[in-house]
């Protein structure tokens, strides 16, 4: 078993790695770039909680291998916020203290980002289905598809600040 | 007991990550059995975490192109590292008669598992780790779907009736690569359903069906039963599907024969449901998914 050196961009940034086959990309986040925000549950792709975006989609970066990140686009929740502002999935998790314990917070905002970069305007019952593989333990889920449906609203408010009011 | 960390992987291997059809049939060539390919992950990383398999050799499809899309050619072929969710969306959006009766897979990509796992998760990955839960392959049994298996040297077509033989094995030599599903052509008035019933929607299904009718005015023409989650693979009920060939359609039939398809299968009891509940409620969701198809075809 060998190790390969990968180059991948991470939350924007250039990155090379070297890496043997069976590290999963998870544990190279939290263990070599110190990036902890993204979180290991369960480790077997029930519970949601290592969500990050790979080329733009929604990821479980415990089933996935490092060494198969060669080229990729890797997003975490360290890198969401642009320029020091929040983005408005955060600001609306935030706005409805959408967590107690905060464990599952980052999987479901970029769960949450995912959504809104596929659907602008999801319904409840659209929010409801695309976070059904992320549990939460604490919040009962009320508040957090709350602040999902939120961050739609202010997202939209913030393209159009006219319409603000 | 068997070790059950899920945090890293302990298991040692050599990653091999080929763009060709040929360099990926020529490295299972090499490696045989000491080898498994992997597309999306998701079964093969948690078996190898749980130490249920230990390849020595570890062989990406994620760059083989050939592998992946989908193309409408008289059949409908899907390549084998298709996503789950790439079929979906395709299946939703851009079909017409009669391939719009395919409604069943769309509604068996659709409850599969997470968006996160529809993602990752492809359709070829689903039927070669030939789990009896598979969700797309009782709806791919009611097509008549066949599958294509390459070697470096051979390319074989097999239904994917005789692909399955038993929990985790599948037709396959080790040499062997699995690269297309086909879907014939549809009969005409013909119109599917699927129904799959877990404890909650992310869940792997305590048993599904998946019917396809094919009518001619009242009469039901030709008639496909598949179930899984009964059985120790993906099954067919043929003996309830003979029972509706050339019977006039009614909400009467449509019991009955749920009824005879329930006592066709070999459920067992396991952590997800018992033998008793899977054997009843298979009767009700073949009941159903028979009502919904056929007022499809109206």
């Amino acid at each position: 078993m060998h190790k390969k050196t990968i180059h991948l961009t991470l939350n924007g940034e250039a990155r090379e790695w070297s890496v043997y086959p069976n590290e999963l990309l998870l544990n190279v986040l939290r263990e070599q770039e110190y990036l902890t925000g993204t979180k290991y549950g369960c480790g077997i792709g029930e519970c949601g909680a290592c969500t990050l975006h790979l080329d733009g989609a929604p990821t479980l970066s415990c089933l996935t291998l490092a060494i198969a990140c060669d080229g990729a686009d890797i997003l975490t929740i360290e890198g969401l916020a642009r320029d020091g502002k929040l983005d408005a999935t955060q600001q609306a998790f935030l706005e409805h203290s959408a967590f107690q314990c905060g464990f599952c917070t980052s999987d479901m905002i970029m769960m949450t980002r995912a959504l809104l970069n596929e659907n602008a305007q999801p319904s409840e019952a659209q929010v409801r289905d695309y976070l059904r593989g992320n549990l939460c333990r604490c919040t009962g889920y009320a508040s957090i598809v709350r602040a999902a449906l939120d961050a739609a609203a202010l997202e939209k408010q913030r393209a159009e600040p006219s319409a603000a009011s | 007991m068997l070790p059950t960390n899920t945090h890293i992987l302990f298991h040692e291997f050599d990653y091999h990550a080929p763009t060709t059809l040929y360099e990926a049939t020529e490295l299972l060539a090499q490696y045989g059995d000491s080898a498994r390919p992997i597309a999306g992950g998701t079964d093969l990383l948690v078996q190898m975490k749980m130490e249920r398999r230990q390849p020595a050799h570890v062989i990406s499809l994620a760059r083989v192109n050939a592998l992946q899309g989908i193309a409408l050619n008289g059949d409908l072929t899907i390549g084998a590292t298709t996503s789950i969710r790439d079929l979906h969306q395709y299946l939703t959006s851009k079909l017409q008669p009669p391939f719009a009766s395919l409604q069943s897979l769309g509604e068996a990509c659709n409850g599969f598992s997470t968006i996160q796992i529809m993602r990752m998760a492809t359709l070829g990955g689903n039927l070669c780790n030939a789990s009896p839960a598979s969700d797309s392959a009782p709806p791919l049994l009611t097509f008549d779907a066949r599958v294509t298996l390459k070697s470096k040297t051979f390319e074989r077509v097999m239904a994917l009736e005789h692909f399955f033989i038993a929990p985790g094995k599948t037709a396959l030599q080790a040499d062997e690569l699995l690269t297309h599903i086909r879907i014939p052509r549809p009969p005409h008035q013909s119109a599917s359903a699927f129904i799959k019933i877990a404890r909650v929607a992310a869940d792997i299904s305590q048993v599904c069906a998946a019917v396809r009718l094919t009518r001619d005015g009242n009469l039901i023409h030709d008639a496909r039963i598949a179930l899984g989650s009964v059985a120790p693979t993906p099954v067919r009920a043929a003996a309830a599907e003979r029972e509706l060939i050339g019977q006039t359609f009614s909400a009467a039939l449509a019991e009955k024969i749920g009824k005879r398809a329930a006592q066709e299968i070999q459920p067992i009891s396991d952590i997800r449901a018992t033998r008793a509940y899977r054997q009843h409620i298979a009767a009700v969701i073949v009941r159903d998914a028979l009502l919904r198809a056929w007022e499809r075809t109206q």
